[in-house]
């Protein structure tokens, strides 16, 4: 399969994975962060770790956007879904999140009309498609999903369509990549820049981090052979004491973002002053909300929202773990309270949670060391 | 250790055919219904009756759509009963159908699906002996639901048990995995996504007596992984005989449209329904001889050995990729979802 084969052949894994050993200085240790979740998922789906050296440690960072999502916003967009008149609908990353009174899938079980869609022009067509009901998309993600959210509400103005509206969760990812490094207990040597939401913020965003942090940052695919390559350029400004930008996802991500995209997310969004974060608190200027002359389409003026907040149940570590303090399986809820069936955080949830990656793809390998060498 | 069904209310994910849907039947189901019986659940239940060893199965269809590319739910019917006769070990002889019909189905759509099981039923040598009617309200069955209870004669020089399972034993595929529950998940239109792909809906158990044939006493469990895949399959199987399964990630047969789709999904091929393929756990001196004797065999060409059976992990499946790194996988966990990205 093209764009996928490629990235994926083992000779070629080999020699990168020989070369990050080579440039890898032993006596040293190395903490590299992971910023996308979609890097977590795949470094656990692909079994990365077991070839990496172990002085590289890989930090699962913020993003994941159901991740970050605080429990109370799940509760306010259900509390809309309550009447029977709407339409919830979601990306299926969103349908097993749990809120205090059950996941959206859960409400659907008792009788909400909770729908899965591909993108937000889907929740456009459902909204087209049942004219006497009101059709609410709840939107989540960071700068990867925004613009089609914008496009989508764009279109639904241009072409009149009233009974729909978006409940706008959109969060920023460059906010949440100062929150880490502002935080006291973060030691870390260098950054895999997330891929997806470059191609539309471009490069030129994490300038700060290497000028005023002296940070390495990669941008970076998600393939295996993505990844590996990543760490090698990422090892050879370690070892050459630089501390720069680089683009290793040249054929997706351009250096100056997607202009069209961005301009529509000007178009639609403007930044909230603050915005709550699981694990990571109130960040300034982290979150984008609608601009006035889109409130017909916007759900949080159009219903009246209960503006509930709810604090993480108190044994859970989400916040430890999203800011890569913890690992998944160092927070005391990990595989017992806490399992992608029944999740109490929603790092379990979404495939790109780092505690339902780890769980599904490497706990209880653990304890299995050396089963890989073929039986007697 | 008994498993208690505490869930508070049921979920989608409890007829998903993952997790939820074991919890529901060993920890509900059988603990009332079978008492404290330990026999392993399966497909379809072998019972002795006069001398002879009979099988018996029931299954139920509420596919949506009913009718999807190279299928449809009359013909899913009966191949799902005949299937799950088969890799229990048993040649299928009849079946009895129920139809439950959404008032207001046009009646053609009905003749066509009733055709459809005739036909299948011709192709896969299976008698239709009887039947019952419902009708239910207009909006209540999704145009219809198909129940079917299905008998069969068990093959001779073959056991199907977990418990017989040994470190160092195969896993087969018959061919390909993920290729019906690729084509209802676009069938159903909701993703804009477009794929050459068709269900590969079908009876396997020509292939089955073929294996049987070839490597009857090496034969050791067999199972169609419909919902919840082939991952779940194997967990159960991980789980029923306390050993591990280690698969080899490139040796899994999966067509490109299917890889495709899960790719752009987000979804893993071991957790997409199949309804017309099965795994076998074949004693290592027979593998050979069972290979060859599926590879040539209309349909079967296919069919590989995809893993082994080790001492570890235990309880547990894990795939080796092809560079060296491995992961576990689970038993699937609610409906599959697509993923945003």
């Amino acid at each position: 399969m093209r764009f996928v084969d490629e990235f994926r052949q083992p000779e070629l894994i080999a020699r990168a994975a020989e070369e990050i050993r080579r440039l890898a200085d032993p006596t040293r240790h190395y903490r590299l962060m992971e910023v996308c979740g979609g890097h977590t998922h795949a470094i656990y789906r692909f079994g990365l770790k077991d070839v990496l050296p172990d002085n590289i440690e890989l930090i699962h960072g913020p993003g994941c956007p159901v991740c970050v999502l605080p429990m109370g916003r799940i509760d306010d967009g259900m509390s809309v879904a309550q009447d029977p008149n709407v339409i919830f609908a979601a990306f299926g990353d969103m349908m097993r999140v749990p809120g205090t009174h059950g996941s959206p899938l859960e409400h659907k079980a008792r009788g909400r009309d909770v729908r899965i869609v591909y993108s937000p022009a889907d929740a456009l067509k459902l909204a087209r498609a049942n004219p006497d009901k009101h059709v609410m998309f709840f939107a989540i993600g960071f700068e990867t999903t925004a613009p089609s959210t914008a496009l989508t509400v764009l279109r639904a103005k241009a072409e009149g369509v009233r009974n729909f509206s978006v409940f706008c969760n959109h969060v920023t990812i460059i906010p949440a990549i100062r929150a880490i490094l502002d935080s006291p207990d973060m030691r870390l040597d260098a950054f895999i820049g997330p891929g997806h939401v470059s191609t539309v913020i471009g490069c030129r965003p994490y300038e700060w981090i290497a000028q005023n942090e002296h940070k390495p940052i990669v941008v970076c695919g998600f393939e295996p052979l993505d990844l590996l390559q990543s760490i090698v350029m990422l090892l050879r400004q370690l070892k050459a004491g630089e501390a720069k930008v680089e683009n290793q996802y040249k054929r997706v991500v351009p250096w100056e973002g997607n202009r069209a995209a961005l301009r529509a997310m000007g178009e639609v969004f403007q930044l909230r002053s603050f915005f709550e974060w699981r694990g990571l608190g109130f960040i300034s200027q982290s979150a984008l909300r609608m601009r006035d002359e889109f409130s017909e389409w916007d759900a949080e003026q159009r219903f009246s929202i209960p503006g509930i907040r709810v604090t993480d149940p108190k044994a859970a570590q989400c916040g430890e773990v999203l800011k890569g303090v913890l690992k998944p399986h160092q927070c005391k809820l990990f595989g017992r309270e806490c399992t992608p069936e029944h999740p109490i955080g929603a790092l379990m949830v979404s495939s790109e949670g780092s505690c339902a990656a780890y769980f599904n793809y490497e706990h209880r390998k653990q304890a299995m060391v050396n089963i890989l060498s073929p039986t007697a | 250790m008994p498993i208690r069904f505490r869930d508070p209310q049921i979920e989608m994910a409890h007829g998903a055919g993952g997790q939820a849907s074991r919890r529901l039947i060993e920890g509900l189901f059988a603990p009332i219904l079978f008492g404290a019986s330990a026999e392993p659940l399966t497909d379809a239940a072998h019972v002795k009756f006069d001398g002879a060893q009979l099988a018996i199965t029931t299954d139920s269809f509420v596919v949506k759509p009913i009718r999807f590319p190279g299928g449809s739910i009359g013909e899913l019917a009966v191949n799902g009963t005949a299937n799950d006769l088969a890799v229990s070990g048993a040649r299928p002889e009849a079946l009895v159908v129920t139809y439950i019909v959404e008032a207001g189905l046009r009646s053609e759509i009905l003749e066509a699906e009733v055709r459809a099981m005739g036909t299948a039923a011709q192709k896969a040598g299976v008698r239709i002996v009887g039947g019952d009617t419902k009708v239910v309200e207009h909006g209540k069955a999704d145009s219809m639901y198909i129940t079917t209870a299905g008998i069969g004669r068990a093959l001779k020089g073959v056991v199907i048990d977990p418990a017989s399972v040994k470190p160092g034993d195969k896993i087969l595929v018959s061919g390909p995995i993920g290729d019906h529950g690729i084509t209802i998940l676009l069938a159903r239109g909701e993703l804009d996504l477009e794929a050459d792909l068709t269900s590969d809906t079908r009876s396997v158990f020509p292939l089955v007596e073929v294996l049987v044939r070839a490597a009857g006493p090496g034969v050791r469990w067999m199972r169609d992984p419909t919902r919840g895949g082939a991952a779940t399959s194997l967990n159960e199987l991980a789980r029923d005989c306390g050993l591990g399964i280690v698969l080899q990630e490139e040796e899994i047969p999966v067509r490109d449209a299917v890889r495709g789709a899960c790719e752009l999904l987000g979804l893993d091929p071991l957790h997409i329904a199949n309804e017309g393929q099965f795994l076998a756990v074949v004693a290592p001196e027979y593998a050979d001889a069972a290979i060859n004797a599926l590879n040539l065999t209309l349909g079967g060409e296919d069919a590989r050995v995809i893993g082994e059976v080790r001492e570890q992990p235990t309880g547990a499946v894990l795939i080796s990729t092809r560079y060296g790194g491995s992961r576990i996988i689970d038993m699937l966990v609610g409906d599959p979802l697509p993923r945003i990205c």
